[in-house]
């Protein structure tokens, strides 16, 4: 599913964050990213969601190589892959349901579809109901659910977070680590970049430990 | 927190990729009443670009109604032109009459008035104020003149120069007038007027697209976030733009709304004066406004110049705005 060989990725400002990392992930496998901060997690979810391009090597989704892909193709690339970041980047003018149906109307997605579809999601996350909030109305821990229900709800082949509990309570990290791992049992392949190394011995999962932008055996 | 144990659904198929019309045109009239929505959460704001962009087409407005007017004045002048026949020296009031009365079987003579020698210098002296001038000459000056108007089917500028030579070769006439070189003069203004109204017609739509273009612009600047997030999620640059571009619409719209509430506001202010005036001068002119059909075609051109306005702002901007 994801593959990285020989990816090196210097920044304009002269950081050079992966340097030579290779490794693979197969199709709905389930795996963490770890290291200290800077050690490339971030770098490599770029990477994989075309955010960034690799400054050598190649990096492989779905068995197409992403340095075949222009810019025109990006949104449609992007379409198959589900993104939860830290920060939720939830639209606070709109209330959750809009929220969770963006990229179903992206898609151009009929409506009455949406409707089922957005639903659907809220409920896999637990926040059925709740379509008529705004985001600000909700706690930290529900605004990332809805990050995680918008991610999943265009039912990507892939998802990937960066540090997607990083702002939570031990307890809520817990609940919503078990959540992308229940995505995976119905056969999504999940990459999580996160720190919290405790938190991944209780969810258990592949790791891939990272340092100066290498793995780490 | 309790996570509810919802089925989750088996499928791993991407988002249907097809083209489907009904949801993309369901989709834009969302996005049209939603970028409305947007404008009416800064009414001031909204209103005040309107308010510049209805200002700004309302004066080569009022200028085109002003001339569309004038044409329809000096149409009407130009069909009652008169032709002044003065007559030799000496010919006589009789010699008048004879003449007015065969000139009056002639087709394309509608009206023929007899002015004589004596009615014109009572006319004059009147008038003029030269009355004490007058009573030092021994006999009066002015001759004997016909006022001949011109059926309406000879009121043509041909028609009227042909039968100014018929009238030339009559016997005991003198020479034959018609004014109509102020009238010329006059369509040479508003030609020149009509030209003007163009020029400020480019230049205050040119005016209208900067304009667009520039609030467009801070508004791209102000949603950089919501089109970084809509761009992660897969959105293209065409659906990042559309909302910025139906706001262009309505800017466009609404300040060509203004534009002719102001002419016609205006018109109405002015056709009670100008009416009053035309009575005073014996005419029924009637000051005319904006058609129905000129109202929708300036409705249009500003929605379009609003939507060529934001286009441009937009096209670059979006393009640059990248997720990081």
């Amino acid at each position: 599913m994801i593959r990285f060989d020989q990816v090196y990725k210097r920044y304009a400002n002269g950081r050079e964050a992966l340097a030579g990392l290779s490794f693979e992930i197969e199709q709905g496998e389930m795996a963490f990213l770890t290291g200290h901060s800077g050690a490339g997690k971030s770098s490599i979810l770029k990477l994989i969601a075309l955010i960034e391009r690799p400054t050598r090597g190649q990096v492989i989704i779905n068995r197409q190589n992403t340095a075949g892909i222009g810019r025109g193709a990006i949104p449609q690339f992007r379409r198959g892959i589900g993104v939860v970041f830290q920060d939720h980047k939830l639209l606070h003018d709109r209330p959750i349901g809009d929220n969770v149906a963006l990229p179903l109307i992206i898609a151009g997605v009929p409506k009455r579809e949406i409707d089922k579809r957005v639903r659907a999601a809220l409920d896999q996350v637990g926040l059925l109901g709740k379509e008529r909030s705004r985001p600000l109305e909700l706690s930290t821990g529900e605004q990332q659910r809805v990050g995680i229900a918008r991610a999943v709800v265009g039912k990507p082949p892939l998802l990937i977070a960066d540090e997607p509990t990083g702002n939570l309570d031990p307890e809520l990290a817990l609940e919503t680590m078990r959540l992308f791992k229940r995505f995976n049992e119905v056969g999504v392949t999940v990459v999580i970049a996160t720190h919290d190394v405790h938190l991944i011995d209780q969810v258990g999962a592949r790791r891939i430990v990272l340092g100066q932008g290498r793995m780490r055996p | 927190m309790k996570l509810r144990d919802a089925p989750i659904a088996k499928t791993r198929s991407r988002i249907l990729d097809r083209w489907q019309p009904r949801a993309y045109f369901a989709r834009h009239a969302q996005v049209l009443i939603g970028s409305l929505g947007r404008l009416a959460q800064h009414p001031v704001a909204s209103l005040m670009t309107m308010a510049v962009i209805g200002v700004a087409l309302a004066l080569p407005l009022c200028l085109q109604v002003f001339l569309e007017n004038a044409r329809e004045l000096t149409g009407h002048w130009n069909e009652s032109l008169d032709l002044s026949v003065y007559l030799q020296k000496g010919a006589g009031g009789a010699r008048a009459e004879a003449i007015a009365k065969q000139l009056r079987l002639r087709p394309d003579v509608a009206v023929v008035r007899v002015v004589t020698a004596a009615q014109a210098l009572a006319e004059f002296r009147q008038f003029s104020g030269f009355g004490g001038a007058l009573d030092a000459l021994k006999e009066n000056p002015l001759p004997d003149a016909l006022v001949v108007t011109p059926s309406v089917a000879a009121s043509t500028a041909a028609g009227t120069d042909a039968l100014k030579s018929a009238l030339a070769a009559v016997s005991d006439v003198e020479s034959v007038q018609i004014d109509t070189d102020w009238v010329r003069r006059l369509q040479a203004i508003l030609d020149l007027l009509r030209n003007l109204v163009l020029l400020t017609c480019a230049l205050l739509g040119l005016g209208v697209v900067l304009v667009i273009g520039n609030t467009i612009r801070l508004d791209v600047e102000n949603r950089r976030s919501e089109i970084e997030v809509m761009k992660l999620v897969g959105a293209t640059d065409g659906f990042a733009r559309r909302p910025f571009l139906y706001a262009g619409i309505w800017y466009g719209a609404g300040g060509g709304a203004l534009a002719l509430i102001l002419v016609a506001t205006a018109t109405l202010t002015l056709g009670r004066p100008v009416a009053r005036l035309a009575t005073l001068y014996g005419n029924n002119f009637r000051l005319q406004g904006l058609s129905w059909r000129a109202g929708a075609a300036v409705l249009i051109a500003a929605a379009s110049l609003g939507w060529l306005g934001a286009w441009l702002a937009s096209m670059r901007h979006i393009r640059a705005i990248e997720p990081a």
